[in-house]
């Protein structure tokens, strides 16, 4: 049961990315030809409303249902793999049209090749794991 | 009813991915897609090659739990939630791509001519797939988190490296979109 309240996020982030089109290949490659607005207002506003979410919840001390601060980890200081790592994820959200949740949702609306991409997403993180210790950070 | 059943628009889309961000944060949780990749290689056992995949990966089943709900959400999305409605892509957009040799642009999610089971037994069809998803999964965990994690997360919690990470995946997209796609298509 304890799983539960997560499946449920889980389905209504699906349905939302599927319905807010964030999942179309069309919308993506349209985004990185500048010409539709529709994926730059999707993610403005969500993280106009994240950052909106985050600053209510400091200021107003809400806690979350394990009685703790709501709080985002800090990611750790860099820059060489934000923007190497950024720009080859880039590429392939660019070629196939689907990042990390996307390629999941889209199996689920029948895009059964989608399988395919996710094993080939696992090698590619396998890799990365083999790799790690030698790439710059 | 309608409305449901159309597209979404994106002022309504985009506060409602913060709330699933904002959903797991109250959870005690954190956004973030891309750390489902290791968590299933951690599972598979790829702990015995890296240490990177050493860790008590049982701490994120929830987030396969996530995974396996937006399966589910696709497929009530367009069971359920749709109707014959198109792509508004802009007409741009489609007269590029039928140049490019995508026909019907925006009446599918995805371009049979990526992901129709004729493509994909080609060999350029299948290795564009296999590509594409190495460089997904290698560059996320590269960059430490994708979307969610850094473009919606780390943004709305106002971190540089994440910000780093969003100008590093636009400047792959466009040097995929308008250089290297012209070229294989």
């Amino acid at each position: 049961m304890k799983y539960l309240k997560f499946l449920i996020v889980g389905i209504f982030f699906g349905i939302v990315l599927v319905k807010s089109e964030a999942v179309s290949w069309y919308r993506i490659y349209e985004m990185f030809r500048f010409q539709s607005f529709h994926m730059y207002g999707i993610i403005g506003t969500a993280i106009a409303s994240g950052i909106l979410f985050l600053q209510i919840s400091k200021r107003s001390k809400v806690k979350s249902i394990k009685g703790a601060d709501i709080f985002v980890p800090k990611k750790e200081k860099g820059f060489t793999r934000y923007i190497i790592g950024g720009l080859i994820f880039g590429l392939g959200w660019a070629l196939i049209g689907v990042c990390p949740g996307p390629m999941y949702i889209l199996l689920g609306t029948g895009v059964y090749s989608m399988l395919i991409v996710i094993a080939a997403a696992l090698v590619g993180t396998f890799i990365y794991g083999l790799l790690k210790n030698k790439l710059p950070h | 009813m309608e409305f449901l059943l159309n597209p979404w628009p994106w002022y309504v889309s985009g506060p409602l991915i913060a709330l699933v961000m904002a959903m797991l944060l109250y959870f005690g949780k954190t956004f973030g897609m891309s750390s489902n990749l290791r968590t299933m290689c951690a599972m598979g056992g790829a702990g015995k090659f890296s240490g990177f995949f050493k860790y008590n990966w049982k701490d994120s089943i929830w987030n396969l739990i996530v995974v396996l709900g937006a399966i589910i959400g696709g497929f009530i999305a367009v069971q359920f939630l749709s109707n014959d409605s198109i792509t508004a892509l802009n007409p741009d957009t489609i007269s590029e791509l039928t140049a490019l040799g995508f026909d019907n642009s925006g009446k599918t999610l995805v371009p049979n001519e990526l992901f129709s089971f004729e493509v994909i037994s080609s060999t350029k069809g299948l290795a564009i797939l296999i590509i594409g998803g190495l460089l997904v999964g290698f560059g996320t965990r590269y960059a430490g988190g994708c979307t969610s994690g850094h473009a919606i997360t780390g943004l709305s919690s106002l971190q540089r490296p994440s910000l780093i990470a969003v100008i590093g995946f636009f400047l792959g997209g466009l040097i995929m979109t308008n250089f290297i796609l012209p070229l294989i298509f």
